[in-house]
């Protein structure tokens, strides 16, 4: 693939817009997706997968209704029925004022280099190698190892092409790979998982090694794991816990959210949301972050949006619809996830300014408290409209300042509004993941710790 | 659009096709190739902020190609149906044999047709009246109900699976769900509520299934926890209404019964066959056949029969699910729980319908019987890490438990646990058995699945709320 099939999809996209009739507004977004996973377990190949992908979703407005289709192929006769099907569907809708497609705004999209062409360049055999390396490596590392259950490379190589009948037009394209490693330590009593992972726009920003060791560190240190009594702590979060926590925060930061009652954010613009330390921003120009992009999901530029301010909440995140509806313009914020969806807003490249501290100098100012290394049942204890927070935790105790005894089967539990309130601590040590956002270790006050 | 019964017409890919294409992906070796060919037709519609915003329409259509060697399986997809589109996928799989010689196809024995598509024509404007009463409905519950939105998707899915060890396989199968949310915002701030329902079968679903009824579940489950106090935060007694509970098995225990997890030992019930695993009051099944519930379906994604498999018996861990390659590798047959969400995934052990049987005891006096503790209403999902058995599920309406009586909301919290040890510690349940439609994801692909246990009572959990300690 490269720069004549990026065009291709663009000149796609242009043929279908043409076809729209006086009165309507035709959008087509058609993308192509290259992928190659590969699943290395106890020695061998588990699965070598390699696809090719390709789709298009269409969305025509008219009358004020909006209707959507899509279809997982570019053939003409499927894409002919899937704009007859996105007409017709149109009709059916409700009328809305505001409802419309994105208009060429004069912002100029930032240049970014998202593609590594050494994704294409590797042989197979040296994405499967990889996997089988690390698998390897792993295996034999620590006699506290009991089971690799997978070493996984993965690579896409993705393309996209937007145009509308309103002089939208843009291309994009990215290269993105990641190697992960999923071990279980301890026991036939006292089984622990531990999962290392990486990612990169290309393999040379892969790192075998530190992948294997953080997998092996995260399984081992919690060895003897214990449930402990209920207590209300400080908590230090795992920069990766951090990413988790802070893609709910911009989810509720989004504009449809708000505009529609759904945010715990809805009405408290100008408002103290944060400690006076808390500065977020939502960046995709910023090339260093995976999820950057030159041009938003209606083929606006991206722009840096600055979300909270010193603790004070300042902006949220629109595409052109909801921007319309709650009387401002889009901040270039449109998102979707490909063709088979329409665009919402949201954020693409969420981090906090940084502080100076890394993980262990978080540790060492709080002192005392629980270091939570990962959680779970975020989807089923998050709640971005109420605010109500409640998540599994496995970790380590904090003692003077140091790791101390593994934790596990315990809760923490508070609300969002107020574990804004109570970061103590905001860690130095960024990683770029890609996701809505960025990773680091941060420290919350007041957290209710659930055991027995 | 009139009522008549329509469906895409003909045979996906021609027999001498499939053949052909096996015995390319055969070509340099291998133990065994499938293609998977499916083709999908989904609508949706949607009602926000009091608006149908929209109605979508989705097809695709293709042919995942798998060739196993050994321990190690090559995949490829493509969306092109064409004979030299399905040989390039076919030798793209084959990538990973590459030293044997070519590998002969046994004859199909016959191309047996499960289900045929028989889809009865719906107009957009029933689905978007629907839509509206739904609406109405969740509005109509209190003034603090602010938002409500309602979704409606259905889909019609063919496939048509070949192997080369002579299965030649199609079936058939339509979905249809409904489902609302509700915002409600009071003094204490905003809440919300949820209610849906779905089934393996088209519109006629909404025969016995009253959709402004489902709104306002959604409505007041959303009002009642405006003045819902903090979840406490500790261990206590935790009794668990039918139906939706059952997602607590799902993770609990399910997923750790799946042979893929099993195989490779990473999983907290791996060499436990034949051992008391539960309390001897359950009984855990997994069923594809059952009624019209959303786990249900004709043959699985690898062609082999729905199957109602006894998990756990009496408490004794009887038996796993397997998928083809899995039991191949043990010499045994599947159990029908080889699933994919589309030809563009690799099937895995998968659950259909996984649930509890009814007990004996009376739900009422299971309460009555309970001096304190949490009574849950609905729960909305979880998680398990099946190595260590240690999972979560959330709470999405939930009570205090006084003195024997269901008393004041609770605000959402997490429950957290161990399988094998909450398993043991159900002492009690009853015969009033209902389930619930699911989505359960496992290595990033999604599959409908149905839940269900009886109302039940497990003597202590882990509550992750805020109060007290």
């Amino acid at each position: 693939m490269g720069d004549s099939a990026e065009e291709g999809l663009l000149s796609l996209a242009q043929r279908v817009v043409a076809l729209a009739k006086p009165g309507e507004q035709i959008e087509v977004y058609a993308s192509r997706l290259e992928e190659v996973d590969v699943r290395a377990f106890d020695g061998e190949i588990e699965s070598l997968s390699s696809a090719r992908t390709a789709g298009v979703g269409i969305r025509v407005v008219a009358d004020g209704r909006q209707g959507f289709a899509y279809a997982g192929a570019l053939e003409d006769s499927l894409i002919a029925a899937t704009l007859a099907d996105a007409r017709d569907n149109a009709t059916f809708a409700t009328p809305d004022e505001y409802l419309g497609l994105a208009v060429p705004d004069g912002l100029e999209p930032v240049a970014l280099d998202l593609w590594d062409p050494a994704i294409a360049a590797m042989p197979t055999t040296d994405k499967v190698q990889l996997a089988l390396d690390l698998e390897k490596s792993v295996r034999g590392s620590d006699p506290r190892v009991q089971q690799v259950v997978s070493a996984d490379y993965g690579d896409m190589q993705g393309e996209s092409a937007i145009a509308t009948s309103t002089g939208i037009s843009a291309t994009s394209r990215r290269t993105l790979c990641s190697l992960s490693v999923s071990v279980i330590a301890g026991d036939d009593t006292d089984r622990h998982t531990g999962v290392g992972f990486g990612f990169g726009r290309g393999p040379a920003a892969l790192d075998p090694e530190a992948i294997a060791d953080d997998a092996i560190e995260r399984a081992t240190r919690l060895i003897g794991a214990k449930k402990v009594k209920s207590s209300v702590c400080t908590v230090v979060l795992d920069r990766r816990v951090t990413s988790t926590l802070l893609a709910v925060i911009a989810g509720a930061l989004s504009g449809e959210a708000v505009v529609k009652n759904r945010s715990m954010f809805a009405g408290r613009l100008g408002e103290s949301v944060g400690v006076p330390e808390l500065v977020l921003l939502d960046d995709p120009t910023d090339a260093r972050s995976l999820g950057a992009s030159s041009n938003d999901a209606e083929g606006l530029a991206c722009r840096p949006n600055l979300l909270i301010d010193r603790g004070m909440l300042t902006r949220f995140v629109y595409d052109t619809t909801t921007a319309r509806r709650a009387g401002t313009s889009s901040t270039g914020s449109a998102v979707r996830g490909g063709y088979a969806t329409t665009p919402s807003a949201g954020c693409r490249a969420v981090s906090i300014a940084p502080g100076t501290l890394d993980q262990d100098g978080v540790l060492r100012a709080v002192g005392d408290g629980l270091f939570v290394q990962s959680v779970t049942g975020v989807h089923s204890g998050v709640n971005s409209v109420s605010g109500d927070f409640s998540v599994g935790v496995e970790g380590l105790l904090i003692r003077g300042g140091e790791l101390a005894a593994p934790v596990q089967e315990v809760t923490i539990a508070s609300t969002l509004q107020r574990m804004l309130m109570s970061l103590v601590v905001i860690g130095g040590d960024v990683e770029w993941l890609p996701g809505v956002a960025a990773a680091q270790t941060v420290a919350i006050d007041g957290m209710s710790l659930s055991g027995s | 659009m009139p009522e008549t019964t329509t469906a895409s017409e003909g045979a996906l890919i021609d027999p001498d096709v499939m053949e052909r294409v096996l015995g390319a992906a055969l070509e340099k070796g291998g133990d065994f190739a499938e293609v998977f060919a499916e083709d999908r037709y989904a609508t949706g519609a949607a009602l926000d902020d009091g608006r149908v915003e929209e109605l979508s329409s989705a097809r695709d259509r293709g042919a995942g190609i798998r060739v196993v060697l050994g321990e190690t399986t090559g995949f490829a997809h493509t969306a092109d149906l064409t004979e030299s589109g399905l040989i390039a996928a076919a030798r793209a799989a084959a990538a990973v044999a590459r030293d044997g010689g070519p590998v002969s196809v046994v004859p199909f024995e016959s191309n047996r047709a499960v289900r045929e598509l028989r889809v009865n024509e719906v107009e957009k404007s029933r689905k978007i009246e629907l839509l509206a009463r739904a609406d109405e409905a969740a509005r109509s519950i209190a003034g603090s109900v602010k938002q409500v939105s309602a979704s409606y998707g259905d889909s019609r899915r063919r496939v048509l699976i070949a192997t080369s060890d002579g299965l030649l396989v199609s079936d058939a199968t339509i979905r249809t769900r409904f489902g609302v949310s509700c915002v409600a915002i009071g003094d204490t701030g905003m809440q919300t509520g949820h209610e849906s329902v779905a089934r393996t079968i088209g519109f006629e679903l909404f025969d016995d299934t009253d959709v402004e009824d489902l709104a306002r579940v959604a409505a007041r489950r959303a009002v009642t926890k405006l003045s819902a106090r903090p979840a406490p935060s500790g261990e206590l007694p935790l009794v668990i209404a039918s139906g939706s509970g059952g997602i607590l098995f799902h993770e609990a225990c399910g997923h750790g019964l799946e042979a893929d997890h099993i195989v490779k030992d990473a999983s907290a019930y791996a060499g436990r066959l034949g051992e008391l695993v539960a309390s001897p009051l359950v009984t855990l099944v997994d069923d594809g056949t059952v009624g019209t519930e959303w786990g249900t379906f004709g043959i699985d994604d690898e062609g082999n029969h729905a199957q109602r498999n006894v998990l756990i018996d009496h408490g004794v861990l009887t038996s796993y699910m397997w998928d083809k390659l899995r039991a191949r590798k043990e010499g045994r047959t599947s159990s029908g729980n080889g699933r994919r969400q589309s030809y563009r995934h690799l099937p895995m052990v998968r659950m259909t319908n996984t649930f509890i049987t009814n007990g004996s005891d009376d739900p009422e006096a299971i309460v009555a019987d309970t001096p304190s503790g949490v009574y849950v209403a609905r729960l909305g999902g979880g998680q398990v890490n099946t190595a260590t058995g240690d999972f979560v599920f959330g709470t999405t309406e939930a009570y205090l438990i006084e003195n024997g009586k269901i008393t004041e909301p609770l605000r959402d919290a997490n429950l957290i646990g161990n399988g094998p040890e909450v398993l043991s510690r159900i002492d009690a349940v009853a015969g009033d058995f209902d389930m619930c439609p699911g989505t359960c994801g496992k290595d990033g692909q999604s599959v409908p699945v149905g839940c269900g246990q009886p109302t039940l009572r497990i003597t202590a959990v882990t509550i992750g709320g805020t109060a007290g300690g």
